[in-house]
């Protein structure tokens, strides 16, 4: 922990950057139990942040905390230059469609295709029936499906039931599904948990050498340390309720981040 | 070495549970008191028994009478299969109405399970004989009535199967600022279906066994053909049409098992 701690100045702002993120003083508390408190940072647009921390340190509900799908208690997040607190649900469901999420579990709709389920990552962007199936999904989305199917290298299963997919290639359409809207902001909660750790190191390279590609700014929690120095630019670390670490990767050893783990 | 005493493999029950139990026992006996349960006369009932059933037996087998006997089971099934079909789309929407936290807010859904309750307290056989006096006698009374019947059933078992459903396909789509019912109609509906089919196939079951009965008030089937066998004594007549329902019966239900297992065996 105090190795840790030797990074716990004050959270790296870049004030003359743009920013995606920016959550000031964030509190939360599930009944008695609070999770984390008075956490504060930002996310530069174009960067990769990890998240670390133990088990049950918030990481999870921190991320779902910055798109609104969870409330917090005290505190704020400006995501993508509006404050998430006073955004009515259309105006929040407009910031939404500029970002995805991929969870530790994919969350694909099990009985529906893997284009179907590919072509729901516009629901944001296009509401309504076209949209449902690929059967009735414009030609432009059926296209831009693909495109992105080719990406994680799975267009040839395009027809194939999402329930009939590996846990990789799940994973890798949960991640198309995610890109294909062109967001701007993507959030990884332990993308490679559920998967066998060769399948792991596949996934989070693809993966980030995706978003680079694409210039997307990512936050993503992993319990890997080498994951979040590798694909990280920067990272952040949950503690005791607290944020303790916000440094630069390349600043950091595994030395550094096993500390928040004691 | 530790000490290695055995728990008492009987507790001895808290007051509070012990008084719990005997109020079980009181109600079991008040029940039976006010329904004039009587041990006398169920020792006394099997001559009688004995007396119907060598009154009904053999069962009627004329060829006339098995011919008029099957069109009426034919439209019986018929009542049931139309009903409940009509029965199960209309409670997709109603479902979606009732389910909390899905399309509509708490308001809204309170109110539609509280109508989806009403209709499950009415019993078939009432809503057939509203049925009646609404639309006059014979089985489009039926199919209403087994229509609202399998509505009330299917709607709120729809709406608890929607609520059950893992959350994470939904919230993936909430991410990317999909609306609410984009993401029914994209994850919940799709992930509830297999949940939707098996409990669509027991309220077929249930809709064939109601529509059994729906004739004894005149709203079409077969179960006039059992009031009047029972009404003119003509038991062989009434036997006969006791086994058909129960073969169909039994025969809708194993289809329906079969159609089940191979439904969700088809899921992985």
């Amino acid at each position: 922990m105090d190795q840790a701690g030797a990074h716990t100045s004050a959270p790296t702002f870049h004030a003359l950057q743009d920013h995606d993120v920016t959550a000031s003083g964030l509190t939360k508390s599930f009944g008695q139990n609070e999770i984390f408190k008075d956490v504060s940072f930002r996310l530069v647009r174009g960067e990769a942040v990890a998240l670390v921390g133990g088990n049950g340190t918030g990481k999870s509900t921190l991320l779902r905390c910055l798109l609104g799908l969870i409330p917090f208690d005290a505190g704020s997040v400006q995501l993508l230059d509006h404050d998430i607190a006073s955004a009515n649900r259309a105006g929040l469901r407009t910031l939404r469609a500029q970002t995805g999420l991929v969870a530790q579990k994919h969350n694909l709709v099990p009985r529906l295709s893997v284009l179907t389920n590919v072509i729901h990552g516009f629901l944001g962007q296009h509401s309504g029936p076209r949209y449902w199936s690929q059967s009735f999904a414009p030609a432009q989305a059926r296209l831009a499906a693909m495109e992105a199917l080719d990406k994680v290298g799975l267009a040839h299963l395009a027809s194939r039931r999402a329930d009939r997919l590996s846990g990789g290639q799940s994973q890798r359409v949960a991640i198309a599904r995610a890109l294909v809207a062109r967001p701007r902001l993507l959030i990884a909660d332990e993308p490679c948990a559920s998967l066998d750790p060769s399948a792991g190191e596949e996934i989070m390279a693809m993966f980030f050498d995706l978003v680079r590609s694409e210039g997307v700014t990512v936050v993503f929690t992993s319990h890997h340390i080498d994951h979040a120095l590798t694909y990280g630019d920067r990272v952040l670390g949950l503690a005791e309720g607290r944020l303790k670490l916000d440094a630069t990767a390349a600043s950091l050893a595994a030395s550094d981040l096993r500390g928040l783990y004691d | 070495m530790t000490d290695l005493s055995l728990p008492a493999r009987y507790q001895r029950p808290s007051a509070l549970s012990f008084l719990g139990y005997a109020s079980g026992i009181l109600l079991f006996f008040w029940a039976l008191n006010g329904a004039g349960f009587s041990l006398e006369k169920v020792l006394s009932s099997p001559p009688r028994f004995a007396d119907f059933a060598s009154r009904a037996f053999p069962p009627n087998l004329d060829p006339k009478v098995l011919e008029r006997l099957s069109w009426k089971m034919v439209e019986t099934l018929q009542i049931a299969f139309a009903g409940a079909a009509i029965g199960v789309i209309l409670s997709l929407p109603v479902a979606l109405l009732a389910a909390q936290g899905l399309v509509v807010g708490r308001i809204t859904s309170t109110v539609t399970r509280t109508a989806l309750s009403f209709i499950r307290a009415v019993p078939d056989i009432a809503w057939a004989l509203v049925f009646v006096v609404a639309v006059g006698l014979g089985p489009f009374a039926g199919v209403l009535a087994i229509m609202i019947d399998t509505i009330g059933f299917c709607g709120r078992f729809f709406a608890d199967d929607m609520e059950a459903v893992d959350k994470g396909s939904a919230e993936a789509l909430t991410a990317t600022g999909a609306r609410k019912l984009d993401i029914a109609a994209c994850a919940t509906l799709p992930a509830s279906a297999p949940a939707f089919v098996s409990t669509s196939l027991f309220a077929l079951e249930k809709a064939v066994r109601s529509s059994t009965i729906l004739g004894l008030v005149g709203a079409g089937g077969i179960g006039i053909e059992l009031k009047v066998g029972f009404d003119l004594f003509d038991y062989p007549t009434a036997m006969t049409v006791i086994l058909m329902i129960a073969v169909v019966v039994i025969l809708i239900e194993a289809l329906s098992t079969w159609a089940r297992k191979k439904i969700i065996g088809e899921q992985r």
